[in-house]
């Protein structure tokens, strides 16, 4: 580049002399022959990339986008950003100890991770049909709060990613509720480790249970706000109706389950299908819908809040006093564990009892926390329905104390392979409802 | 007076007690096993963790009658497939689930049976992961396959092996749903499917070297310093056999 200009100083700016100073002209004009070079009609692909770190993509998910103008010609998602290692951990931790990292994978359905992984460890062991009563109830009670709680997430996110704020913070609002619950039986919000190989950590306190039946009143008036909020509004409509739509076919050849397929009207729910906990026990409908778009999934979804609350209530009503953990004491957690200030720990009684009157049971109590049992060699797979789909286990024992290895069939994981199907092809602004309606979590995606 | 430590292992004592001969408790004879007073080796951490004494128990196949569903399953694909006996390793029924073990290189052809024959019918391919036998054999690497017959309400797994740096035929083209799911097994055993559309690493970096849920490939951590005394990393502390 020449510096031709009269009076240009430094060679990038005319200035002149003025009473205030010296004045420095600077024009953008050759940004005209930059912009005059793309050609709109023939250059219009460009590649966006929405994440990881996007409020919209639910978690650390990343889209790499090829748009054409506002329609998305390429969708690809990239996933791994929130890989934990954690089947990798679990290898060096013993059977029950596995139950505090499964439940961080799936962080907004813990309970799911847990009772999917306590199942695999009790087929195993062979002591499926040991587990007591009232712990296939509080199970069944639990993961069922914890699917309202799930499906209350998925409202509240998507609402607020299709600009329903109010929904948001309704949706939360709600959640907060049943977290208040199982903070008052497990002593913990998340990551739980409530349910163990063998039954359940602990009883559900009186005051826990008066909790889920004033729950059981007040939920039901909130899902009514929310569909007088949602379902006649036409911006919600217009979001959803024939939006991000996959039928049966490609459902199943992309493994798709959950609501996502019963959206498109297979009623395939594992607890009907293929029962486990005593679910055939109960009464309840799978809801579908026949549009496979993102309206019938929100419709799927509301219907089984409502299908949940109502084995909340037979769950609650068949509550009979009893074990909450298999017979076998080579198998039961000795440590009678309660809730304290600090959370639940073992109880200071059965310190008293170790510690002063029984050597036996000091012993017993030390071999089976810091050893734990062993499990017969062999491989199951169990599945179960989690909020968003089968939720597998693939647990594979040595017969040692620890896993040999346990894999998870983590549906979010499975269903993010839907968003090229959903995506391409329409806007940019419909991968948005698209993505949300297959609610993914990362943490059990990524594991 | 200093106290020599006894050529003969055991206590080392002051002196021999009066009128003991070499029977004497003071001198029993040295235990090659044990080492320290409660046979520990290693860091002496008691905390539970560890335990990576692997056992190796053989794999025998199950006679038939099945019981079940699975002699069904087994004469339909022996009936609907007819390389069923090259094909077939092995047949296990194991705590109510049917596996068929397969050649590697006939997984393909034995998964497009089990969807299209009518009187199998396995629509779904729930989930596809690996497990690493390390030292059983030289094909040391599993793929399992967990298929969901949802005409039929059934499920079957198929498994087979490769040793390390193997391959076997990818099964995308009858499942698209084991994209990921194989990808997800190559990046953490290093199985390659061949034929798969897209073969890279899902989860790890794609930079990442070796792959993670290999038995040989350590867990890594750092010791800790806890009130003073220093805990191992998982997978180096106290061993139960």
């Amino acid at each position: 580049m020449s510096s031709s200009s009269v009076g240009t100083g430094s060679g990038y700016a005319t200035e002149r002399e003025t009473t205030e100073g010296r004045v420095f002209t600077v024009t953008g004009g050759d940004w005209d022959t930059v912009t005059g070079s793309i050609d709109p009609l023939s250059n219009e692909k460009i590649v966006v990339n929405m994440g990881p770190q996007h409020p919209s993509t639910h978690g650390v998910l990343r889209l790499v986008l090829e748009l054409e103008g506002e329609t998305v010609t390429e969708a690809r998602p990239v996933v791994g950003y929130l890989h934990t290692g954690i089947e990798k951990n679990l290898e060096y931790r013993n059977w029950t100890q596995g139950t505090t990292f499964v439940t961080r994978a799936d962080y907004l359905a813990p309970l799911f991770n847990e009772a999917a992984y306590c199942m695999a460890v009790e087929k195993l062991l062979g002591i499926t049909d040991q587990i007591t009563e009232r712990a296939n109830t509080i199970r069944v009670l639990f993961m069922e709060l914890n699917r309202v709680s799930s499906h209350l997430v998925w409202l509240a996110t998507t609402g607020m990613e299709l600009g329903a704020i109010s929904m948001m913070l309704y949706g939360f609002r709600e959640r907060e509720y049943i977290l208040d619950i199982f903070e008052e039986t497990s002593g913990l919000r998340m990551n739980h480790a409530y349910f163990r190989p063998g039954g359940v950590a602990q009883d559900i306190p009186e005051s826990a249970i008066r909790k889920i039946r004033d729950f059981l009143v007040y939920m039901p008036k909130k899902l009514k706000e929310y569909e007088a909020m949602l379902s006649g509004q036409i911006i919600w409509q217009e979001r959803t109706q024939g939006v991000a739509v996959l039928d049966v076919t490609g459902c199943l050849a992309l493994g798709i389950t959950g609501p996502v397929l019963r959206s498109a009207g297979l009623a395939w729910d594992l607890r009907k299908t293929m029962p486990y906990c005593g679910y055939e026990t109960y009464e309840f409908d799978v809801p579908t819908a026949t549009t496979a778009d993102v309206w019938g999934r929100y419709q799927v979804r509301i219907a089984e809040i409502r299908e949940s609350l109502k084995i909340v209530e037979q769950a609650l009503d068949r509550l009979k006093p009893g074990p909450i953990f298999v017979a076998d004491k080579k198998i039961a957690w000795p440590a009678q564990l309660a809730v304290g200030l600090d959370g639940m720990g073992t109880s200071l009684e059965h310190v008293a009892k170790i510690m002063g009157q029984s050597m036996e049971s000091l012993i017993h109590h030390f071999k089976l926390v810091t050893e734990g049992f062993r499990v017969p060699p062999g491989q199951v797979y169990v599945s179960i329905e989690s909020p968003r789909g089968e939720l597998g286990v693939h647990a594979v024992s040595d017969g040692g104390t620890h896993p040999y290895r346990v894999h998870m069939r983590d549906p979010s994981f499975v269903n993010l392979q839907a968003i090229p199907a959903m995506a391409e092809g329409a806007l940019l602004a419909d991968v948005i409802a698209g993505g949300a309606s297959l609610d993914p979590v990362m943490g059990g995606c990524d594991r | 007076m200093s106290i020599e430590p006894n050529p003969n292992g055991g206590v080392p004592v002051d002196a021999d007690p009066v009128g003991a001969d070499i029977d004497a408790p003071a001198q029993v004879p040295p235990n090659q096993q044990q080492k320290g007073m409660f046979g520990i080796s290693g860091t002496g951490d008691v905390s539970g963790f560890g335990g990576l004494v692997r056992r190796r128990p053989e794999l025998v196949g199950s006679p038939r009658p099945y019981g079940s569903y699975f002699d069904e399953v087994t004469d339909a694909l022996e009936e609907a497939y007819p390389g069923f006996a090259d094909a077939i390793e092995k047949v296990v029924v194991d705590r109510d689930e049917l596996t068929l073990h397969i050649a590697p290189e006939k997984i393909a052809e034995v998964a497009q049976v089990m969807r299209d024959d009518e009187s199998l019918r396995f629509e779904l391919c729930s989930s596809v992961s690996g497990v690493d036998y390390l030292n059983s054999d030289v094909r040391r690497l599993h793929v399992t396959y967990q298929l969901t017959s949802m005409t039929y309400r059934r499920r079957v797994r198929l498994e087979a092996a490769i040793p390390a740096g193997g391959s076997l035929p990818s099964v995308t083209s009858v499942y698209p749903t084991a994209d990921w799911q194989e990808r997800e097994t190559y990046d953490m055993f290093g199985v390659v499917f061949t034929g798969h559309p897209n073969l890279t690493r899902v989860l790890m970096p794609d930079d990442w070297e070796g792959h993670p849920q290999r038995k040989d490939y350590p867990l890594g951590g750092v010791p800790v310093e806890y009130k003073g005394a220093e805990i191992p990393p998982p997978d180096q502390r106290r061993v139960y056999q």
